[in-house]
């Protein structure tokens, strides 16, 4: 599903991105797990394409097309959804009218059948009534005046109606006390199919709780230093993120980070095992 | 901020593709009786001869085209808004133009085929089995009126709807009572052109008491090169009574400058209410900036009664230069005024466009809400004026205007003024200036909206308060406008 092979990324000339290694298969939630500032928004920021990103090298492979220098509308396109960690507010535009321009232009890209206000609006109430969001809200202005929790519901909503191939989810629990953690989790749950893929970054454990990852990655510095299942997380949450960072500046001292063997990125998931997978 | 060179491109891509045409820029050929090109007293005995006016018209257009002189000798063009263009020369345009008709028309059928043709491509019928329902039409092609629409329905209600030129002959009564009681010739320097040399327009007169059934429409349509369209309007509505009107207006495009200066004149008596509502597209010249149409315009309501109430509502994406202040002036006790615009401009297009609220009788509130949106070199002005007589016991006024850019080389003003002469008013100004943001364009195609969608949206979005005035159908109609319009200026 998606390939990340040694992403370096950068904005205003800073790298944040210093060489990623990543395989998320099909039907796979990977959780990724970092500090403040280490690099998780840039990751869901670059794979999506925002233009204030700039990929300085690297593949990003989405179902084997490279998808670096792809315009963030064609990724959406191609099944790419990013569930923001703080939702823009568009005043005066109402929420079923964005979602159903967005739902319309991917059908439309893919040659699918687009949908009249009638028909949209019967998708919509089902899907609301899926994650459990007020109907009434579908009808205000997007994210306007919306707390916290309809904002993070809203996501996962939009998330619903697009059924992506990809999800990345950029930390949905924050801010969230714990019953909308719980909440949005269902929805994230709900939304699993043996086909799609979900990336979730989170800086805390306890969504984890409620959302089983098949992979849990540990990202400090731009880099990925550690992946394991999810007693990695467990493990975070016990130890603080200290003792990766030791790991990670270790990582410096090592000549250089040589690229992921061509061919790695076919190895099953079963294969890969604990521990170094991210380091590539 | 940088811009990675992929988005650059696709930006460049997205311009190439969709640079929008004009899409009502054709010539209808049609045989035209026209007035010799300039203007003198002879021109002016002349639209009034064609018109078969009373002498006291002739008289009255004599006046204003006396004052009107006196205005050019004294060289009074006004020249105080943030607009540039090169002086007009009066005596290079057609002051009157009409399609030629052999006699007057009974019914539809026997208008020019030709005419009826031009009406359906800008895709207003004015066929019976077509007819918008609810909605009456008045065609204006050049300097007259060819069809008006559901007259009959509306003369059982004892509704007035018809072409300027067939008030002045059939209820001279009302013309002469109100007509230049809003706006009187001397009042600016258009104003007085437009009382000498005005060809036809609409007039509406709705009696005491009666709710208008239809949304009455005014259709104005430029046809003839270097032609003036000096039209005139006057609606009335009596005690209690209510009408919605609305006007669309289109040119085709020459590569000289059309001159259009209408004077619009509204009358509330006793607890009326006119709403009115303009989606004003004349051709706005091309990318270069030749060509287009000069809005020059004088619109004035007047509330006479206590607790009437007139609204303009105005979307403006056409014209090279736009140059015009809906008011109300509000007389009556507990009366309101209300201004909602839309003002679009892009390529070389500018507008300095606003409202004037004039509080007289007491109680009286006035709510402006004012959208400016600039693109590509376009120029936007709000100018707006809040004036509270020492008469006018506790008004009230609420203004927001508020400005969105496009690009870097656009500009957007905003000049406010606020004269206050009794210390019980009420009055509250917002503004601010954006820029459609990155964060929002990125949110969209985020979910699959490209570019060009995504501004259309967001610019919706911001056009909102406004657009929610406008009748059903012509939001529909204006909201399809702005994209129009808005496509290609992307990047």
């Amino acid at each position: 599903m998606l390939e990340i092979r040694d992403l370096h990324a950068s904005i205003n000339d800073v790298e944040i991105l210093k060489g990623v290694n990543l395989t998320v298969n099909a039907g796979e939630l990977h959780a990724i797990m970092g500090p403040n500032g280490s690099g998780k928004s840039t990751l869901a920021f670059v794979l999506a394409g925002k233009p204030t990103y700039a990929i300085t090298s690297g593949q990003v492979l989405l179902e084997g097309v490279d998808m670096v220098g792809m315009a963030p509308e064609n990724r959406a396109r191609a099944g790419l959804f990013l569930s923001f960690q703080q939702p823009m507010e568009i005043p005066g535009v109402r929420l079923d009218q964005f979602l159903r321009a967005g739902y319309n232009a991917i059908h439309k890209a893919r040659r699918e059948e687009e949908l009249d206000v009638l028909k949209f609006d019967r998708l919509l109430t089902r899907k609301t009534k899926m994650v459990g969001m007020e109907a009434a809200l579908t009808r205000r202005y997007v994210n306007e005046g919306f707390s916290g929790g309809e904002r993070k519901r809203n996501e996962i909503l939009q998330m619903a109606v697009l059924e992506p191939k990809l999800s990345i989810l950029d930390e949905p629990d924050s801010g969230l006390d714990i019953d909308a953690v719980r909440i949005v989790a269902q929805g994230i749950n709900q939304l699993r199919t043996p086909q799609n893929s979900v990336l979730l970054i989170t800086h805390y454990q306890r969504i984890l709780n409620y959302v089983q990852p098949d992979y849990v990655h540990v990202l400090i510095n731009g880099r990925i230093v550690q992946s394991g299942d999810k007693d990695l997380a467990l493990q975070v949450e016990a130890e603080g993120y200290d003792r990766f960072e030791a790991k990670e500046q270790a990582l410096d001292l090592s000549p250089s980070c040589p690229p992921l063997p061509k061919g790695e990125g076919d190895v099953s998931p079963s294969l890969l095992g604990k521990g170094a997978r991210g380091l590539g | 901020m940088t811009t990675t060179p992929q988005v650059q491109e696709s930006n460049k891509e997205v311009k190439a593709a969709l640079r929008q045409e004009y899409k009502y820029g054709f010539v209808t050929e049609v045989e035209a009786e026209t007035a010799p090109r300039g203007l003198s007293e002879d021109t002016v005995r002349f639209i009034s001869e064609k018109k078969r006016e009373p002498e006291w018209m002739l008289q009255w257009r004599l006046r204003a085209y006396r004052h009107f002189m006196t205005l050019l000798a004294r060289d009074q063009h006004p020249r105080w808004a943030h607009l540039r263009y090169p002086e007009i020369d009066f005596q290079n345009i057609i002051c009157y133009s009409a399609p030629k008709q052999k006699r007057k028309l009974n019914s539809l059928d026997e208008v020019d085929p030709e005419l009826l043709k031009t009406y359906e491509k800008l895709g207003i019928s004015l066929a019976e089995q077509k007819r918008l329902a609810g909605v009456a039409v008045d065609a204006i092609f050049d300097s007259v009126s060819i069809a008006t629409t559901f007259k009959e329905e509306l003369a059982k209600r004892g509704v007035i709807f018809c072409a300027m030129s067939e008030a002045i002959q059939d209820h001279p009564e009302l013309v002469r009572k109100y007509l230049g009681s809003v706006v009187p010739y001397s009042d600016n320097f258009y104003a007085a052109l437009n009382a000498a040399v005005f060809s036809d327009g609409s007039f509406c007169y709705i009696p005491k008491g009666v709710r208008c059934p239809y949304e009455l429409t005014t259709y104005f349509r430029i046809n003839t090169q270097d032609v003036g369209q000096f039209e005139r309007t006057l609606i009335v509505a009596e005690e209690g009574a209510y009408v919605s009107y609305l006007e669309g207006c289109s040119a085709p495009m020459f590569d000289t400058n059309q001159l259009h200066a209408a004077v619009v004149e509204l009358i509330t008596l006793d607890n009326a209410q006119i709403k009115y509502s303009t989606i004003q597209n004349w051709y706005p010249g091309d990318a270069q900036g030749m060509g287009g149409v000069y809005n020059f315009v004088t619109k004035r309501g007047k509330c006479q009664g206590r607790n009437s109430r007139i609204s303009w509502t105005q979307v403006e994406t056409g014209s090279a230069i736009t140059w015009k202040y809906p008011s109300v002036l509000l007389q009556g006790d507990g009366s309101i005024g209300e201004f909602y615009s839309v003002a679009l401009t892009k390529g070389y297009q500018q507008a300095d466009t606003g409202t004037k609220m004039t509080h007289i009788g007491k109680n009286t509130r006035s709510t402006v809400i004012a959208k400016t949106i600039s693109a590509e070199q376009g120029e936007g002005t709000y100018r707006g004026l809040v004036k509270v007589m020492p008469s006018a016991e506790n008004a009230w006024n609420f203004t927001q205007c508020d400005s969105l850019l496009i690009g870097d080389r656009c500009g957007a003003h905003t000049t406010p003024y606020v004269e206050v002469r009794n210390n019980t008013a009420h009055l509250e100004h917002e503004a601010f200036t954006s820029r459609v943001s990155e964060e929002q364009l990125f949110y969209c195609n985020q979910r699959g909206i490209g570019l060009e969608e995504a501004h259309a949206l967001i610019i919706n979005g911001f056009c909102r308060e406004v657009f929610k005035q406008l009748p059903l159908e012509f939001a529909v109609e204006a909201t399809r406008l702005l994209e129009m319009n808005l496509e290609g200026t992307v990047g």
